[in-house]
């Protein structure tokens, strides 16, 4: 079971990365928007997993992106973001001692619970990306815009994935 | 102490946070040339703006020795001024001459109007009879060559009949063997850096490079020089030579002019008048 949900973490992982670098990387409507699809990994990661695990997998994940898209600590910032909202998240809305699902995932936790999860999340992560990417206030208008317009894009992609890998069990 | 560990272990993930999230900062400004070159120019404007009012409240402080050495520099150049407005140094400029007494002074003019375009040419210089000019008086050039006469004067203006106008005629000798010939200009070839000198006898060897000057017989000083033969010996339908020759003066160009005045020019003039012809 343990070595299961690493070895499906890191197929993941990579098929996830892969899409973001290869494919998405040159997406992107008008310059406005954006996807990040690759926050997905860190959204999915299990229930179970320690703070300090899960810190340095979201700083490794985006140092990794960093790479490719030469933007050295932006997207590993992000990523650290989305980590503490996440665990923040986690910790408010849900009961630690009765969470007996494998992973925050549609297909565990419901569409309600878990869109939001995604929103605020992706929400943190594209916010911190963008002011760090144009690093100054004045264009805060146009920063802003990007940011929402891609925040929609990056969720729609989200959910499309989790519903085409969703599976049916019994709750 | 085992409190703080409970602490910071309960909000563990608020730490872990703040240490990742610095951490990323870090790189971000310091790996990424956009990202820091923004910091640093931020911090610059914020030292920059410190100095400059620092330099507002220095030059506040500073303003009685600023006062004083104007103050100072003020009255220098006033003392100058007055030596200034007392001598005009653009005036009678004196030529020493060791034989007999001074006949030649020069009176320096600026060219406020030329032309070198027409068939007979006229400019005007900045200097009148309040200085002294009359008609008839010889124009040289700066360095070396002949411009023309004085045509008509008025208080503080004068024309200048210059050689390029078909009125004019200068007596001229070749400075070798002091033939005379005089100096035409337009006689089929207005090009303005070229004259020839016409009625020169028939004996006279002239070869191309020899040097003409000016011969003395008129209102021009003896001597000045005028140009170099760049064509010798044409050939003319009388019983003289004519050459074409090179002007030193460029008058495209010419800014400044020497008035030549000649003291015993009156005198001349009323000796010779004396002499009555078929007397």
């Amino acid at each position: 079971m343990n070595s299961r949900i690493i070895i499906v973490n890191v197929i993941r992982w990579f098929l996830l990365l892969f899409v973001q670098i290869f494919l998405l990387k040159n997406m992107g409507f008008y310059d406005l928007s954006t996807p990040f699809i690759y926050v997905l990994f860190l959204l999915l990661l299990p229930f179970g997993i320690p703070n300090i695990l899960l810190y340095l997998l979201a700083f490794i994940t985006g140092l990794t992106l960093d790479a490719f898209y030469d933007t050295m600590g932006v997207h590993a910032t992000a990523c650290v973001v989305l980590a503490f909202v996440r665990i923040s998240f986690i910790a408010i809305s849900l009961n630690r001692d009765a969470i007996d699902d494998p992973e925050p995932s549609l297909s565990y936790m419901g569409f309600q619970w878990f869109s939001l999860y995604a929103f605020l999340c992706v929400i943190a992560h594209h916010l911190v990306l963008f002011f760090l990417e144009t690093f100054r206030l004045t264009e805060i208008g146009y920063t802003l815009m990007r940011c929402g317009l891609s925040c929609i894009f990056t969720l729609l992609l989200i959910l499309l994935v989790e519903f085409i890998f969703y599976r049916r069990t019994p709750r | 102490m085992r409190n703080l560990w409970i602490f910071i272990s309960r909000y563990n993930a608020f730490f872990l946070f703040i240490i990742f999230f610095i951490v990323g900062i870090y790189l971000t400004v310091k790996n990424n040339a956009y990202q820091r070159s923004v910091t640093l120019n931020s911090s610059n404007e914020v030292i920059g703006t410190a100095y400059d009012r620092l330099n507002i409240f220095k030059r506040y402080l500073n303003l009685g020795m600023v006062n004083d050495s104007l103050a100072a520099e003020n009255a220098k150049l006033k003392s100058q001024l007055l030596g200034l407005t007392t001598v005009d140094t653009a005036k009678d400029v004196k030529v020493v001459d060791t034989i007999t007494n001074q006949q030649y002074t020069y009176l320096a003019a600026k060219v406020i109007k030329n032309s070198i375009t027409l068939r007979n040419n006229i400019m005007t210089i900045n200097k009148g009879t309040v200085d002294g000019i009359k008609s008839g008086m010889a124009v040289i050039a700066p360095q070396r060559g002949v411009v023309g006469f004085i045509r008509d004067v008025s208080a503080h203006l004068a024309t200048i009949q210059s050689l390029l106008h078909k009125d004019t005629k200068i007596s001229v000798t070749l400075k070798k063997n002091n033939a005379l010939g005089s100096l035409v200009w337009g006689d089929g070839n207005f090009d303005i850096k070229k004259a020839f000198v016409k009625e020169v006898p028939n004996h006279i060897k002239m070869y191309v490079g020899d040097s003409v000057i000016t011969s003395g017989y008129g209102s021009f000083p003896a001597g000045i020089l005028v140009g170099r033969i760049s064509k010798a010996n044409v050939a003319t339908n009388d019983n003289f030579l004519s050459a074409e020759l090179n002007l030193f003066t460029d008058f495209s160009t010419l800014q400044y002019v020497y008035v030549v005045k000649d003291k015993k020019a009156d005198e001349q003039k009323a000796l010779e008048s004396i002499a009555k012809p078929n007397e």
